[in-house]
């Protein structure tokens, strides 16, 4: 997977990040979820974002959907257990915005968390580029 | 992945300077895309894209029996070409049926041009020497590592090559060929191309290659030329219902069983192939390639299977979303009795089966 354009791309200092390249925001005990720009840019364009309802509780580790392009169809996996709050609605007609601003627009769940301890596992952002790199 | 032992064609370095991701294709290091897929295949469609197909294969044949030996190894007429100058799509065919490679055939005036799959070279080169025992005039020459190709396609393919070769080239008919010296470098090339769009398949020698690709986007810069991967070219392609071998053909399917049956002529004659062919056509086939429309936005993939809806018939050979028609499209391999047009069918996807339905090739048809 490595990529000379992985330098360059957006890893944001405030975020954690876990090695099945999702990434998660905190804000006041609630997690937002989506994928790096690392994760986008090598899936492509992206046609399909297939998510869980809100409410529904999963693991750490747990698929929770499934991203699309043209070139490759990947898993989704939850970098921290809890149950979904709120899905991104706007991917179902808009996938590109996870090309577009994966961290802002492109973002997938919001997740109350079960143990925010999950999280000490996780990735920095140094971490997790140096990962990307590599 | 290492990239050591993989060849790459005069442009590699040109590719990677402007942003190329570059992939492991049939050998070569290629590039897959520059800026993205749908960027580009929607630049084919609305404007012009130029594509490296330097990977491509490049034969001569010469000789006194050249025209009857490419006659014989080839499934479409070859007597079409009533003059040179004039090009032809069609497969060479193995004895029992199946297909060894598709290309297309140039005549020239001094001799033909057949320009071959990447995958393929070393196999045909193989083929036609051995067939060619049969023919004691002719002489082949492999000539694929002296030799580039540039696809440049699109409604503005004409008008950009018409700025660099002259006005002439406007007024070529599809499948033809011509000969241009720009800026000193000798070029040639065929009205053809493989996205369903206008266009043209440049023939340079690698000397030159740098040069006319970069002059070739600086002159379509007006006209909003991107250059293409292999990932835009895939897409490209199967919109337009043109098959790839390694998909929709090989050792195993027959031009017939992939549809291809407007390029095979049975009655022009003994070529090689020929008698599997007419019994597969007496007999009728026992699979063929339709082309399915998918529901949903799931998108259907190469080893998905197709469904009946009373259980499994057939398999997905290529699909992707249709970037240009807007839908999930794709190539499938199913019985005789499926291929009906309207008739509805299933895609397993992820466990799911997805409504299909059969329809006309191509998906995508130029005004």
């Amino acid at each position: 997977m490595s990529d000379t354009g992985a330098k360059t791309l957006s890893y944001p200092s405030e975020l954690k990040y876990v090695k099945t390249h999702e990434y998660v925001r905190v804000e006041d005990g609630l997690a937002t979820i989506g994928i790096t720009a690392f994760a986008a840019d090598q899936l492509g364009d992206v046609t399909y974002v297939e998510l869980p309802k809100a409410g529904t509780c999963l693991k750490l580790e747990d698929k929770f959907g499934v991203i699309e392009s043209v070139k490759s169809v990947s898993d989704l996996y939850m970098p921290v257990s809890g149950e979904i709050t709120a899905v991104n609605d706007r991917l179902s007609s808009e996938p590109e915005l996870v090309n577009l601003d994966c961290y802002g627009e492109g973002w997938m769940l919001k997740v109350k968390m079960d143990n925010a301890d999950e999280l000490k596992d996780a990735l920095s952002a140094a971490g997790y580029k140096e990962f990307c790199v590599e | 992945m290492t990239t050591a032992q993989l060849k790459e064609t005069p442009l590699a370095s040109a590719h990677r300077k402007i942003g190329a991701r570059m992939v492991d294709f049939a050998g070569w290091n290629m590039p897959v895309q520059y800026k993205s897929i749908v960027t580009e295949h929607m630049a084919v469609r609305t404007r012009a894209g130029l594509f490296d197909v330097s990977h491509m294969g490049e034969f001569l044949v010469l000789g006194d029996s050249a025209h009857d030996f490419v006659q014989y190894v080839i499934a479409n007429d070859l007597n079409k070409l009533v003059k040179p100058d004039m090009a032809l799509y069609t497969q060479f065919v193995r004895p029992d049926g199946g297909t060894v490679d598709d290309l297309i055939v140039y005549r020239r005036k001094q001799d033909y041009l057949l320009v071959v799959n990447a995958s393929n070279i070393d196999k045909d080169w193989k083929w036609l020497k051995e067939a060619a025992n049969d023919f004691p005039g002719v002489e082949l020459r492999n000539i694929s590592d002296a030799i580039s190709l540039l696809a440049l396609q699109g409604p503005l393919a004409a008008s950009i090559l018409s700025g660099l070769a002259g006005n002439w080239v406007l007024d070529m008919p599809s499948f033809t060929y011509g000969e241009a010296t720009v800026e000193s470098m000798d070029i040639s090339f065929g009205r053809t191309g493989y996205t369903g769009e206008d266009g043209f398949e440049i023939f340079v020698g690698s000397q030159d290659t740098e040069k006319l690709w970069n002059l070739l986007l600086q002159c379509g810069e007006a006209s909003g030329i991107e250059p293409c991967g292999l990932g835009a070219r895939d897409t490209l392609r199967l919109e337009a219902g043109l098959p790839l071998y390694g998909h929709e053909l090989d050792d195993g399917t027959s031009p017939l069983e992939s549809g291809l049956s407007w390029s095979v002529k049975l009655d022009k004659g003994d070529f090689l192939g020929a008698e599997a062919l007419k019994l597969q056509r007496l007999h009728g086939l026992k699979k063929q390639c339709v082309c399915l429309k998918v529901d949903g936005k799931a998108l259907p993939r190469q080893g998905y299977a197709v469904d009946s809806g009373l259980g499994r018939i057939g398999v997905v050979t290529s699909g992707s979303q249709g970037i240009f028609v807007g839908y999930p499209i794709a190539f499938a391999f199913v019985p005789p009795a499926y291929t009906e047009l309207g008739k509805e069918l299933f895609v397993t996807i992820r466990d799911t089966k997805v409504r299909a339905q059969v329809v006309k090739r191509p998906f995508y048809k130029r005004k």
